[in-house]
């Protein structure tokens, strides 16, 4: 496909209580194929899609936490946690999963995909956006 | 201009797919194109032909079935969406064993790949319902 648009992804829900979490995932995973521009944003309770240690077993829910490692795998890179939805949820980076790709610009050096932003730096992701998809 | 237009709500709780159909319709009114319309969460609802509302009431189904007709429109139905939510055509309901189709005229089963594609190839996306 000759066109490269960039693709902004606003992940705002809890992973489990509604499917959007997870079928926005299934979303960005089919979307690698299509070789986009592909921005990842966690904000609100989205936050919480990427926290370590999720164990959703007694709610009869099947973790799909792990998934998010594979994003870097599929040239997905750009990921932003909004630090405002950490702070007024009692959460700091440490508490999210590690994302890493490996960078083929700099010898395949291992990467953190994740940035942590601010509101107006969250604001310029958004202006970036030809394609805004909201789950 | 060219849309694609998502839909993720189903239809009567919420106005979305309402607002989707009257969006879509003004816009092939006004001279736009409609590249394809994409169902999508519980969006692929609006899909199944065995809904019967009042008969002094809307029926969304029918409406985006004889829209579809009538402007020749790619309405696409997310499969696994629609295999969560029981929405089937004839080869999916074969292949899983069940005892009806469901799927209404003008809608078909397809892939996310179509949203991604919609999106890519239109000047515009629109998404109704959260």
């Amino acid at each position: 496909m000759s066109n490269t648009k960039t693709f902004v992804y606003i992940n705002r829900k809890a992973p489990y209580g509604t499917v959007y979490a997870l079928e926005s995932l299934e979303v960005v995973l089919i979307g690698a194929a299509f070789e986009q521009n592909v921005k990842l944003v966690f904000m609100d309770d989205g936050v919480f899609q990427l926290t370590n240690a999720q164990d959703p077993e007694g709610i009869g829910m099947k973790n799909f936490s792990k998934t998010y490692a594979a994003l870097g795998d599929y040239d997905i890179n750009q990921i932003y946690i909004d630090q405002q939805s950490l702070d007024d949820r009692g959460l700091t980076i440490d508490d999210l999963q590690a994302l890493v790709y490996e960078d083929e610009d700099d010898d395949w050096n291992e990467k953190s995909s994740i940035h942590l932003v601010n509101r107006e730096q969250l604001s310029d992701i958004i202006d970036s956006a030809d394609v805004l998809l909201n789950f | 201009m060219k849309f694609t237009i998502q839909v993720n709500t189903g239809p009567y709780t919420h106005q979305a797919s309402d607002s989707a159909y009257q969006f879509t319709r003004a816009a092939i009114d006004a001279g736009h194109d409609i590249h394809r319309i994409f169902f999508y969460h519980d969006g692929v609802n609006n899909a199944t032909e065995y809904s019967v509302p009042p008969q002094d009431d809307r029926n969304l189904q029918q409406l985006w079935s004889s829209l579809a007709a009538e402007h020749n429109l790619d309405m696409i139905v997310c499969v696994a969406a629609a295999q969560r939510r029981g929405i089937l055509d004839e080869g999916e309901s074969k292949k899983n064993g069940k005892s009806g189709v469901n799927i209404a005229p003008g809608f078909q089963i397809s892939g996310l790949g179509q949203l991604i594609e919609g999106g890519v190839q239109s000047d515009r996306l629109v998404v109704f319902g959260d």
